[in-house]
């Protein structure tokens, strides 16, 4: 069928208008099913209060409290190790087989199924370093989990960071390592942000590794050593076993907005540190 | 991999305190010698180069890199601002060497920009970024930054070459009036400029220093036949 370059550009404007409308409709619908599902479970009692018969009844603090634990745990061991690598490998080695291996196998890394990693941590962590289910175990594996995504997130933004700010530096007397420290890395700031903020809603969101290496133990975590159980985990409990749909849509509409809170919080942090920059 | 002779038989000497011209076509190896005299070159790709390249009677390989970069400043064909305010990028350079008393910084803040003729257009937005500065404003504050770290010798790599005419010009003035501090060598493609602002002028073609002496008598009376042809605009 022939048609004219007019027609053909209305077709293809429409057709590609037409996906992005489902993706925002499905977006919508969802996130609009839960909160007219588990708003009106959200009270103060639920924010605040203990679980009572399972879940069944009570509030949901301690699975906050462990979910901010958990992953902050995660993002405070994945982070400098993370970005330690990609500074590693953007400035301190060149192109080379050894360092194509590393990039293919943090690829690979991050595309491993979240389950493996928590058969992994249950393992390792929970069996053989006998940390028993705890916040240090999944954090511990969370972090392993997002080493993979932090690194290469970071490593884009190290290299996007132009090569003449370096030579610059070079050339007033800078050492390579303070022209990373004072010129690569507040460059790459938020390119290495959005890294973390990727690599923290992910593990507040993860419910496999947590449950094979921090248990679900609905008492309050009062130590690292403690078993625990995140909002995610707690969501799919109470779904799963039938104990109270309705807590489980409370649960899943807060994990919602605490993963919409901190992409809004570290886009403020982001806009703070590079606003002198611009 | 590919070898290629970039350098060959380079032989010059640049009196302190004088303004010597670098003039040659494209790819005849300027931007490269001044990557060599500061040692720039090292830190892009593996390189060798045999010969020695004398700062005051010491081989620059003999010397700290840092002292010599400090020794040898080195202006870029585009302005580079550093991301950050106007006072970050001058004071970068003595941050570096742990200079952090505020006083003494805003002094050598202002007398940079003074030397540079920045600091009456900047002195009230010090603390905005530089990357709102305009292009010809941009190369005087490297300029500037470059005298923060107290310099011996200015290299610029065709500073002005995306600049506007009274931009190009401040730029000339800024040479001329700091001579007597620094001592500059001035890669340019503009002849024009090279017979305004030098004392002397060296000619490479591919890689070979053709012909060095006086502005005047590069420009007037050149002894080589290549010189000739390109300071009269035949080839280049």
């Amino acid at each position: 069928m022939i048609l004219r370059p007019l027609a053909w550009q209305r077709i293809v404007w429409f057709a590609l208008a037409a996906m992005t409308l489902f993706t925002l409709v499905v977006l919508f619908f969802i996130i609009g099913f839960i909160t007219s599902k588990g708003a009106h479970v959200i009270t103060l009692k639920f924010l605040f209060g203990m679980p009572e018969r399972m879940g069944k009844e009570g509030g949901i603090l301690p699975t906050i409290i462990a979910t901010i634990y958990i992953s902050l745990l995660a993002i405070a061991i994945a982070t400098p190790i993370g970005v330690g690598s990609a500074v590693y490998l953007c400035e301190y080695t060149r192109e080379s087989p050894i360092t194509r291996v590393i990039r293919f196998g943090a690829d690979a890394l991050a595309g491993v199924p979240s389950i493996i990693f928590g058969l992994f941590g249950f393992i390792l962590f929970v069996i053989r370093l006998r940390m028993g289910w705890s916040l240090l175990a999944g954090g511990l594996t969370l972090a392993f989990m997002i080493l993979p995504t932090i690194i290469r997130t970071s490593e884009e933004a190290i290299r996007a960071v132009p090569y003449n700010l370096r030579e610059v530096s070079y050339s007033l007397g800078g050492a390579k390592s303070q022209t990373i420290v004072r010129v690569v890395l507040p460059n790459a700031l938020p390119g290495i942000l959005t890294g973390v903020i990727l690599g923290m809603g992910r593990s507040v969101a993860e419910t496999a590794v947590v449950i094979f290496t921090a248990g679900s133990s609905l008492l309050m975590p009062k130590s690292l050593f403690d078993p625990a159980r995140t909002m995610a985990v707690h969501f799919y409990i109470l779904a799963r076993e039938g104990l109270s749909m309705e807590r489980a849509y409370g649960t899943a509409l807060l994990l919602i907005i605490a993963i919409l809170l901190i992409n809004v919080v570290a886009y403020l942090l982001m806009y703070r540190l590079t606003r002198k920059m611009r | 991999m590919g070898k290629r002779l970039i350098l060959r038989g380079v032989n010059l000497d640049i009196e302190a305190n004088t303004i010597v011209s670098v003039i040659g076509p494209a790819h005849s190896g300027k931007t490269t010698l001044l990557r060599v005299i500061n040692r720039l070159i090292e830190t892009q790709r593996e390189f060798m180069r045999s010969g020695d390249v004398l700062l005051d009677d010491a081989e620059v390989r003999r010397l700290d890199i840092d002292v010599l970069r400090r020794r040898v400043g080195l202006i870029f064909a585009t302005p580079v601002p550093l991301p950050g305010t106007i006072f970050d990028n001058i004071a970068y350079g003595p941050r570096l060497q742990h200079h952090h008393r505020r006083q003494q910084l805003a002094d050598l803040v202002e007398h940079s920009l003074r030397s540079a003729f920045l600091w009456d257009e900047v002195k009230d937005r010090l603390s905005t970024s530089a990357l709102r500065l305009s292009g010809g404003q941009q190369q005087r504050l490297c300029i500037a930054r470059t005298i923060a770290v107290d310099p011996e010798v200015i290299m610029m790599d065709e500073p002005t070459s995306g600049l506007d005419p009274i931009s190009t010009a401040q730029i000339e003035t800024a040479m001329r009036e700091l001579k007597k501090q620094y001592t500059w060598v001035l890669v340019t493609n503009n002849t024009k400029q090279a017979a305004r602002v030098s004392d002397k002028v060296a000619f490479f073609l591919s890689g070979e220093l053709i012909e060095m002496g006086e502005a005047a008598q590069i420009f007037t009376k050149p002894k080589d036949p290549r010189t000739d042809d390109y300071v009269s605009g035949r080839i280049g």
